[in-house]
């Protein structure tokens, strides 16, 4: 029941935006603007800064990720759906899970032109290993995004959400960039540490089963008028 | 206003006028010199400034799971606090650190996991200030939120070096560096319970008025 309460709002979300893709034309154009705009201001007579490409991938993954959250739950309050997705006899946990789900997946179609990007404008061997890197990404991505979540559902009913999700998700959401961005950075070197990277990882999978467990068990609560 | 509240008050005053004169009579310390002397001010407001982030957070936990706004308007109050208190210990360590270290800032446990606990409160006051109705709910479940992340923000900057003193060097001090310390972590603990008082008192009293008005209404 749980899983197919999953399935069905993932599927609704996945219907809504393939049908205008709204949400990932801006987000991604967004996202790359900000890549561009730090390339920009720090690739200097053709020569990127040392180790700043894990940096400006994640800064452009959390700019991205803030934006896509606001939008999906913009578009649930115009006619009140997500007032109708709470009423439905479905359980408030699943609902959360579906929602996250959809924006994950989101954010890592995002993130497959991003890296590539950044490795192209900063001359950094982002892509030399693929499946660490992905690991890195799907982790990282999942823990900001099961944070950004259950913020952007309750500030729904909030005035002036559009500034407070950011100010509220940022100092939340610091573990999860400072392992994504040392975790990646390690990834760069030329010679890779392994233990470096499993420590951060280690990290990476204590938050998101923290900030998951923590958002199924308030979720109901929290969005309960 | 309880009967305590006043005479509390009066003995708060005296203990911070007293305070600067132990402060100014204790000993120099050997290496740092006078500059230590920021020390009695730094430890207990730190001190403070995570006794009412504990507040906040426990005030919070039984907000959202009990609902009753008595727990809402001291979670709210100490959240303040938290943002008061945790000025003073930021704006005091680096003061500090300057003349210690020789730097204004580092990237160390303590000081960085300070720094995001004060803006997690900075934000709780942002949202209960603008967010307008339902926002106690959602604070609520910021206050737990910035609660788990200690840990986490703790284990990841500890992986960096560290030159903050540790908690073990409080046990050690001589009775001339003690006593004005505990003095003043005292005269900082009478202030955070007044202060406290106050603020939930307010909020109480503005409860009231929007219970009366109501009621006018009707």
């Amino acid at each position: 029941m749980f899983a197919r309460i999953v399935w069905l709002v993932l599927r609704k979300d996945f219907t809504v935006e393939v049908r205008s893709l709204e949400i990932a034309y801006t987000m991604l154009f967004f996202a790359v603007s900000c890549v561009l705009i730090f390339a920009f201001a720090l690739v200097q007579e053709g020569q990127a800064p040392e180790g700043g490409a894990a940096g400006i991938l994640w800064i452009a993954i959390a700019f991205a990720g803030t934006l896509a959250l606001g939008r999906t739950f913009e578009r649930e309050r115009q006619s009140e759906t997500l007032r109708a997705l709470l009423l439905a006899p479905a359980a408030r946990p699943a609902i959360y899970v579906g929602k996250l789900l959809g924006i994950v997946a989101l954010l890592l179609g995002a993130e497959m032109i991003l890296v590539p990007l950044v490795a192209l404008l900063f001359q950094a061997p982002l892509l030399s290993r693929p499946g660490w890197l992905a690991i890195i990404l799907v982790l990282g991505t999942l823990g900001f995004a099961a944070v950004g979540t259950l913020f952007a559902a309750m500030l729904v009913r909030a005035r002036s959400r559009d500034v407070l999700l950011p100010v509220l998700l940022y100092p939340i959401t610091v573990p999860v960039i400072i392992a994504g961005v040392r975790a990646t950075a390690a990834l760069l070197q030329p010679e890779v540490d392994a233990s470096i990277i499993y420590f951060w990882l280690a990290l990476l999978v204590c938050f998101d089963v923290v900030f998951v467990t923590l958002a199924l068990w308030t979720f109901e609560p929290l969005m309960t008028d | 206003m309880q009967k305590w509240f006043v005479p509390a008050a009066v003995v708060c005053g005296l203990m911070f006028a007293i305070a600067p004169v132990l402060i100014a009579q204790a000993p120099y310390e050997s290496t740092m010199g006078l500059v230590q002397k920021i020390f009695y001010v730094h430890l207990p407001s730190a001190w403070i400034f995570l006794l009412s982030a504990i507040v906040c957070g426990v005030a919070s936990l039984r907000y959202l799971f009990g609902g009753n706004p008595r727990h809402d308007r001291t979670a709210w109050a100490a959240a303040e606090l938290v943002v008061l208190f945790g000025a003073i210990t930021l704006i005091t360590g680096p003061l500090w650190a300057r003349k210690a270290w020789g730097v204004w800032w580092q990237w160390d446990v303590r000081l960085t996991s300070s720094l995001m606990g004060w803006m997690v409160a900075v934000a709780y006051m942002l949202l209960r200030k603008y967010g307008g109705p339902g926002s106690d709910k959602l604070g609520a479940g910021l206050a737990l939120f910035g609660m788990a992340n200690v840990p986490f923000i703790y284990i990841s900057v500890n992986y960096w070096r560290t030159i903050h003193p540790t908690t073990n060097v409080v046990p050690t001090l001589p009775t001339s560096f003690g006593l004005p310390l505990w003095f003043s972590a005292v005269t900082f603990l009478l202030m955070f319970v007044l202060l406290l008082r106050l603020r939930v008192r307010l909020e109480e009293q503005r409860s009231r008025l929007d219970a009366l008005y109501l009621a006018t209404d009707e």
